[in-house]
């Protein structure tokens, strides 16, 4: 901080005050690396916090001695340079990382989906392309992320909107939406591990919760129910079909839903709770049912809310990686999605010019949803303007 | 802070709306709730049965994993987890040697908690410091071609983060790129990719301080940097916390850029460590489920203690490509 300061409050700070910092900080860094020099590779307790603040001080440190520096030579110029150089101070960093790290990215990453090879050298025309949408491997990850799109979307929106309504004003309704919205929060990895337990199948003592309460339904249900290995099934409930999902995409896309579900609860029920009182009045005078009155008079109001709930939840599920990660076997039993593809084909098996395809691919799938949120928002803005 | 004009009270409801209040600076007198009579009421038996059945429902996996987590190792290999309470015999047992375990690359599960933090609080820091930076210049300074450069950075939300891995990493690793070592390269790549969002919601923020306040300040003479440091920052601490609850989160959660570009385990954060453990311990879940656990210690307090600034973060993120 003081380095930002003494760049700006030169008014204030004398030039003796400046170098005592700059002393201080120099002294300072001087004996933190020497001490994280010290520790080298060590895994004590005291070792490993050491080095991560250090690692974070160095970060933070650099950041604000970058600003501040540039900051302080650019004061040195004169008028009109020294304005220009101030600009250029607080906007550069940020236009340099937005075109170096995505505008040049991007192109480079849309023409090497134009080549093939190890080093990516030879081109290939619109082949990377063309074997992703005839070869059945590829086709079945494309129907795996359809299912994921339409499944989580569907029904986390449904989730949402159903807990949203019955919720609204109910004794305790802080406590039951905090509940369904705390997978939110944690990672997708950690929610995978979670769900790997619920399917679990030890088959000689079953801990796994979904098994445990499949062979206790035997007795009730028709059929045997008999322990089963649910993320390696690639058939839809038994039916073997190249359009439906296999069990195992299923039931991986549960845990997105469960994910999924508690976001679209909280925005929709945020927008349930903005219906003017008299709309709903109005509609009861005139003798609607309750029923009647949430899906003619709150739901239509609450529309845009919807949309952005479904775009954004959209958007999520095309880019869906960690939980294939976690459970997915490594996408090799037809339960493959785009961005596990995309992951796999660019960083293990050296494939960058397929991995690049399948990138543009998700690139152009997710344009058209963003274009539909953005209207809806501008919609949204101007129906309150 | 009283010299910030209330904004205009709403009385639409949609939730982009909510968002778009909450994003903008606002005084706390204008925080009166609008419209809560008891009259609107949507509810009925039925439905909060619903309710509550499905928040049942959405709590027992991590419950489970919670209850597992402390049971003996035995006790996890031969009994489902809701016997726990017809014989609780609860262990601290598995955390330790979660701790302790070193998988193939001999370093301990600690050690990959530790790399989380050093990952994920300049993860965070960083790209909201850049973007304040930015956003301060296309508010208040001026230059030629600033509001298209706006349009153009906002235009940028479109862009899938999958879209710069392969060139990015080819940079890093050329020769070309200042940085060495994993998790700075991690940190610029989390910066790159939050930019956009960043960027486009501090602006819109800061763009709308009063402008009263900004130009007195630079009539009595204050650069930009003091300006900046001294007015703007602290004018604009919700929008940030709101962001950098949501970055940090993002940051810790996040699996796929640590993967890219963190160059091996050494640098690995937990949520990779939990990969690997689950593709050579996939039945080991005493270990599973306390690693499982570790890593979501920090999301689940900053969530429980900062809900109300983390709905806003998402709400706000929502419009991102």
């Amino acid at each position: 901080m003081s380095a930002i300061q003494s760049g700006g409050t030169a008014s204030i700070s004398t030039e003796r005050s400046k170098g005592t910092i700059a002393a201080a900080v120099v002294i300072g860094y001087g004996v933190l690396y020497g001490i994280r020099t010290l520790l080298g590779d060590g895994n004590g307790p005291f070792a490993q916090i050491f080095k991560t603040l250090y690692t974070v001080a160095v970060g933070v440190g650099f950041l604000v001695a970058f600003f501040g520096i540039l900051y302080a030579l650019a004061s040195q110029l004169k008028e009109p340079w020294r304005e220009r150089a101030r600009v250029a101070v607080f906007v550069g960093p940020a236009l340099i990382l937005l075109i170096g790290g995505l505008i040049v990215p991007s192109v480079l990453t849309a023409r090497l989906s134009l080549f093939t090879g190890s080093n990516t050298d030879k081109w290939y025309g619109l082949l990377n392309y063309k074997a992703m949408f005839t070869q059945r491997q590829n086709l079945l990850t494309l129907r795996n992320n359809v299912w994921w799109v339409i499944l989580v979307t569907g029904f986390s929106t449904i989730v949402g909107i159903t807990v949203a309504r019955f919720a609204d004003r109910m004794r305790g309704e802080p406590i039951a939406k905090a509940l369904l919205f705390l997978p939110m929060a944690i990672s997708m990895v950690g929610a995978g591990i979670i769900w790997r337990f619920v399917y679990a199948n030890n088959p000689s003592k079953q801990y796994g919760l979904l098994n445990w309460i499949w062979v206790g339904l035997d007795p009730i249900l028709p059929g045997k129910q008999e322990p089963h290995y649910w993320l390696q099934d690639t058939t839809f409930f038994g039916i073997k079909s190249d359009f439906l999902p296999g069990s195992n995409t299923v039931f991986m896309i549960i845990v997105l839903i469960w994910i999924q579900a508690g976001f679209a609860t909280v925005i929709i029920s945020a927008a349930i709770k903005g219906v003017p009182d008299d709309l709903v009045e109005a509609a009861r005078i005139d003798g609607a049912t309750d029923r009647q009155a949430f899906y003619k008079i709150v739901l239509p109001y609450v529309k845009t809310t919807v949309i952005t709930v479904v775009t954004t939840i959209t958007i999520a599920v095309l880019k869906v990686f960690d939980i294939v990660q976690a459970m997915g076997l490594g996408g090799a039993f037809e339960n493959n999605v785009l961005a596990n593809q995309m992951y796999t084909e660019s960083f293990t098996k050296q494939n960058e010019g397929y991995g690049s395809a399948v990138a543009v691919v998700l690139f152009i799938a997710v344009v058209p949803v963003v274009w539909v949120n953005a209207r809806n928002q501008k919609a949204m803005r101007e129906a309150r303007a | 802070m009283s010299d910030v004009e209330p904004a205009a009270m709403t009385v639409g409801g949609t939730v982009a709306t909510a968002m778009v209040d909450d994003m903008q600076p606002r005084s706390p007198r204008d925080q009166t709730p609008t419209a809560t009579k008891v009259t609107k009421k949507l509810t009925s038996p039925f439905g909060r049965a619903m309710v509550w059945l499905l928040a049942l429902l959405w709590t027992v996996p991590t419950f489970g994993l919670f209850i597992t987590s402390f049971r003996p190792e035995v006790d996890i290999k031969t009994t489902g987890w809701w016997t726990f309470f017809s014989n609780p015999t609860v262990t601290l047992e598995n955390y330790k040697s979660v701790l302790d375990y070193t998988g193939g690359s001999g370093r301990p599960f600690s050690n990959y908690f530790w790399n989380s933090v050093a990952i994920t609080v300049p993860g965070a820091i960083i790209p909201i410091v850049v973007a304040a930076f930015a956003a301060y210049a296309l508010s208040w300074m001026k230059f030629p071609g600033r509001d298209a450069i706006f349009v153009g950075i906002v235009a940028l939300m479109v862009v899938p983060l999958q879209m710069c891995l392969i060139p990015l990493l080819q940079f890093f690793t050329s020769g070309f790129s200042p940085l060495s070592g994993g998790i700075p390269q991690i940190w610029v790549a989390h910066t790159i990719f939050a930019m956009p969002l960043a960027i486009f919601l501090l602006r819109n923020f800061i763009g709308s301080l009063p402008s009263e306040v900004i130009e007195a300040a630079r009539v009595d003479g204050a650069s930009h940097m003091t300006i900046f440091t001294k007015l703007v920052l602290p004018l604009s601490v919700p929008a940030i916390a709101s962001i950098a609850i949501f970055q940090f989160l993002w940051v810790w959660n996040d699996l796929l850029v640590a993967k890219v570009f963190g160059g091996g385990s050494k640098n690995a954060p937990m949520t990779s460590a939990l990969i690997d453990m689950v593709g050579t311990k996939g039945n080991d879940w005493q270990l599973l489920t306390a690693g499982a656990f570790i890593s979501m210690i920090v999301p689940l307090i900053v969530f429980l203690s900062l809900q109300r600034y983390f709905v806003r973060g998402l709400l706000a993120g929502s419009v991102k490509g």
